[in-house]
């Protein structure tokens, strides 16, 4: 069936940055432009990697002399937001789902773990975590998902990757991935040499650098928690749940910290987006995905508070329901953006490095 | 009327009184306002397209250690022909080094030279994202420093009596108002938009021209000035156009509908005929000459022919090009007499002297026995398919202004005006009396707008 709203936004992408080649006075801003120039034409591997080069800063379109009501009505960041969007459904394994998904995989989480508990005999205060839910059954169904979570980003990018043209051994390209890498970690594209971007409106701010950094990086440090409680756990048998100040809790917490602020600041100032950038067709799965975020950190944080309490068990069905539907609706919502941008980024590395040989 | 209103919210008088919110009237308000006047902007144009032709610049000429007073002032002496007021032109030529700070402590940020400018990155400092940008930085500080923004706002007179200024009656949102300062700074542009006062002095071909920039330069505070008594200054005659893709918008087509590709072909007019050396000086140099030539030729119409050896080689333009197999197919695209097309192209090619082509320098391809030749970059056009793009003549600016003086002062016959300040293309004549170097508008305009601001602040009891 084919896809008219996408394609229309492709034929709109292709008619709009003719003109920003033939214009290119935003080349300064970010990478979009420079890696546009080196093209004449666009074809909608062309767009869908510009698209996911973008960070909707809206520079841009502040700066653009053919801005609506101008009758060229160039408008950039929209446009290539709403190819962006249409790339991720036309990228997504084994096939793009919609909203529905993270209220059921949170019920179908929240019912697994109710249905082992009772299994296990009922209420009553365990001494620890996997007395409540055995840890075979929770490193089962984890281990699951995040197999097939991890199959299905691989798929995602193997299909950018594939439209994109370029050799598979090149994601392998150590120069370009450190210049990719410093773009994702430092968030180059948000910064804007130090004051900011043009979001959610026309004055510069660094307010969305900073909770899009708190965000990354809380979720980085809740990763590298659970990477170390697992070897804990598998290497030397330490048990759950840890001391305080152990390491997989103080990551956890300050990780939990920044994914409660991250989340709620850009959701807050997503609110306030300028509607004239703002993509027409949003995707629900996007504000799921930081809801989730939240609410993850957040019941995170509230069985640690919790934990000796008579509301632990029921915290921990929560808790684990939550982590279980953010991980599965993770391949199908705003989390693969940061798949597709490194990728992009990648790309961007190598046809710089390409461009600096040849010259 | 002493007091205007619109609504129940009455206009109070101002020290200094901004006619046009572009780059020299921003320059003008942000430098009247620091000094602590209280200052009014009337923008024409709606907040959307505010800032006049600003909006469609990218760069500022600049005296810096690789690009000294003497080359500059060289280079402007050179366009003008020696056209030009010298005191005022040094004085543009030393403001423009200084004027780099300035800009950047009100947010102005620059980048390095657009690719396809390389020619312009020792002269000329960009600013990032361009003019647009530049006027958003502008505006935002004046917003900051309480500067009034009328939009929809057009002069429709001014009280000037004996040099002196009173008010100005101004349509703001379609209703009349009165708006009276202690000191007037004129900044609105030239008259290129203005379709009878064009045909006035050009006839029914200005009716084919194109205006580059904005609708709103229509050159009423000009025309005003002019007959209030201030001396004229440049050619009234004279208006800076290049060639444009006849395609593009009548107005505000700005920079994507230039095309570049002209010395690499050849150009003929509606009778297939070519009409000018295309290979006369490297393109930057003979751009501006082109927009004349068209504006020449019947029905002020002309075309850009090149074949597949020629792409690639220029930067691509925002309409695409027309297309045939061969000359006459193409000649039947583009409604041209066929038979014609197929001589001058046959001729052409029986005239090209062999020659390493390198479009980057006046190299040595040229024709021998045509009238007229083409003295570089000829090649023979018999590489398949073949392009050809429609060319107009499209206006930018236009050379008529009003004198002044390194104050900024408008002159009269009887001296300075009193209270009268100008800048930016409304006294660019002064300067540029004919030719155009790139960045030196942005340059006039800062370092003026800036003068008059501070004049105009002064005059103001500030």
């Amino acid at each position: 069936m084919p896809d008219t709203k996408a394609d229309q936004a492709l034929g709109e992408g292709a008619r709009i940055l003719t003109i920003c080649n033939a214009c290119r006075y935003c080349e300064g801003y970010c990478a979009v432009f420079p890696a546009l120039e080196r093209r004449l034409s666009f074809s909608a591997a062309d767009l869908n990697y510009l698209a996911n080069l973008c960070h909707h800063c809206g520079e841009c379109y502040y700066a653009c002399p053919y801005a609506p009501p101008h009758e060229f009505a160039v408008n950039v960041p929209k446009t290539l937001a709403e190819i962006r969007v249409a790339s991720y459904r036309q990228y997504a394994w084994p096939a793009p789902v919609g909203a529905w998904l993270a209220p059921v995989a949170f019920l179908i989480g929240l019912a697994i773990w109710i249905v082992v508990e009772r299994a296990r005999g009922g209420p009553g205060l365990p001494a620890d975590f996997y007395g409540l839910i055995r840890h075979g059954t929770m490193a089962g169904v984890f281990g699951a998902i995040s197999l097939f979570v991890l199959v299905a980003f691989l798929a995602g990018l193997v299909q950018l990757w594939r439209e994109s043209g370029q050799r598979f051994a090149r994601l392998l390209d150590l120069s370009a991935l450190r210049r990719a890498a410093w773009d994702v970690f430092t968030l180059k594209y948000l910064e804007g040499q130090g004051r900011g971007c043009t979001y959610p409106d026309e004055s510069h701010s660094r307010t969305r650098w900073w909770f899009h950094q708190l965000t990354f990086y809380g979720f980085l440090s809740c990763f590298a928690s659970t990477t170390v409680a697992a070897i804990y756990h598998y290497v030397f048998g330490w048990k759950a749940p840890y001391a305080y100040l152990s390491a997989p809790v103080v990551l956890g917490t300050l990780g939990g910290i920044g994914l409660l602020v991250g989340p709620v600041g850009l959701l807050w100032l997503k609110q306030r987006q300028d509607e004239a950038t703002r993509a027409g067709q949003q995707n629900r799965l996007d504000i799921a995905f930081i809801a989730l975020l939240f609410l993850t950190s957040a019941t995170g944080l509230a069985l640690l508070a919790f934990r000796a309490t008579a509301a632990m068990p029921a915290l921990l069905a929560v808790h684990l329901a939550i982590v279980l539907a953010l991980f599965v609706t993770l391949p199908y919502g705003k989390f693969v953006h940061s798949i597709y941008r490194a990728a992009a980024l990648l790309r961007y590395a190598l046809e710089q490095s390409g461009e600096e040989k040849t010259v | 009327m002493n007091r205007a209103t619109q609504g129940s919210e009455p206009i109070p008088e101002f020290d200094v009184l901004v006619a046009g919110g572009g780059n020299a009237g921003l320059c003008a308000a942000l430098s009247a306002a620091e000094l602590g006047a209280r200052v009014a902007v009337v923008e024409c144009a709606p907040r959307e397209f505010r800032g006049g032709n600003s909006r469609h610049t990218r760069n500022l000429r600049r005296r810096s250690e690789a690009y000294p007073e003497g080359e500059y002032f060289n280079d402007l002496l050179r366009v003008t022909e020696s056209e030009t007021n010298q005191e005022l032109a040094r004085l543009a030529i030393r403001g423009s080094e200084t004027s780099i700070d300035w800009m950047r402590a009100r947010g102005v940020h620059f980048q390095p030279s657009l690719r396809g400018t390389l020619h312009l990155d020792r002269t000329n400092a960009f600013f990032l994202g361009g003019g647009k940008a530049l006027l958003n930085a502008y505006y935002a500080a004046a917003e900051r420093m309480g500067v009034r923004v009328f939009y929809n706002a057009e002069v429709l007179d001014l009280d000037i009596h004996s040099g002196r200024f009173e008010a100005a009656r101004v349509s703001w949102n379609g209703a009349p108002v009165e708006i009276r300062a202690k000191a007037l700074v004129a900044a609105a542009g030239g008259f290129e938009s203005n379709r009878e006062w064009l045909e006035e002095i050009w006839g029914e071909p200005a009716r084919n021209f194109l205006v580059r920039g904005t609708p709103y330069n229509q050159g009423k505070v000009l025309g005003l000035l002019l007959e209030k008594g201030v001396d004229p200054i440049g050619n009234p005659a004279q208006c800076h156009a290049v060639a444009v893709d006849a395609r593009a918008p009548r107005y505000d087509g700005g920079i994507v509908t230039r095309l570049d590709c002209l010395p690499l072909g050849i150009v003929v007019n509606q009778r297939a005929e070519r009409f000018y050396d295309e290979g006369e000086d490297l393109w930057p140099k003979r751009y501006a000459i082109w927009g004349r030539l068209v504006a020449q030729q019947p029905e002020q119409i002309a075309f850009s022919l090149i074949d597949s050896k020629a792409l690639g080689l220029f930067m691509p333009s925002v309409y695409p090009a027309v297309r045939g197999d061969s000359i006459p197919e193409l000649a039947a695209n583009l409604g041209l007499p066929g038979e014609g097309l197929d001589t001058t192209v046959r001729r052409f090619n029986a005239a090209v002297q062999p020659g390493a082509f390198d479009h980057t320098t006046l190299d040595q391809c040229r024709t021998l026995g045509l009238t007229p030749e083409k003295t570089h970059w000829a090649r023979a056009l018999d590489t398949p398919p073949y392009f050809a793009y429609p060319l107009r003549p499209g206006i930018t600016f236009t050379y008529l202004g009003v004198k002044v003086n390194q104050n900024a002062e408008v002159l009269t016959t009887r001296g300075p005006a009193a209270n009268v300040l100008a800048a930016g293309e409304i006294m660019a004549g002064n300067i540029l009396g004919k030719g155009y170097l790139a960045g030196i508008g942005m340059t006039i305009g800062t370092v003026f707008g800036r003068i008059a601001g501070r004049e105009a602040a002064h005059r103001a009891g500030h």
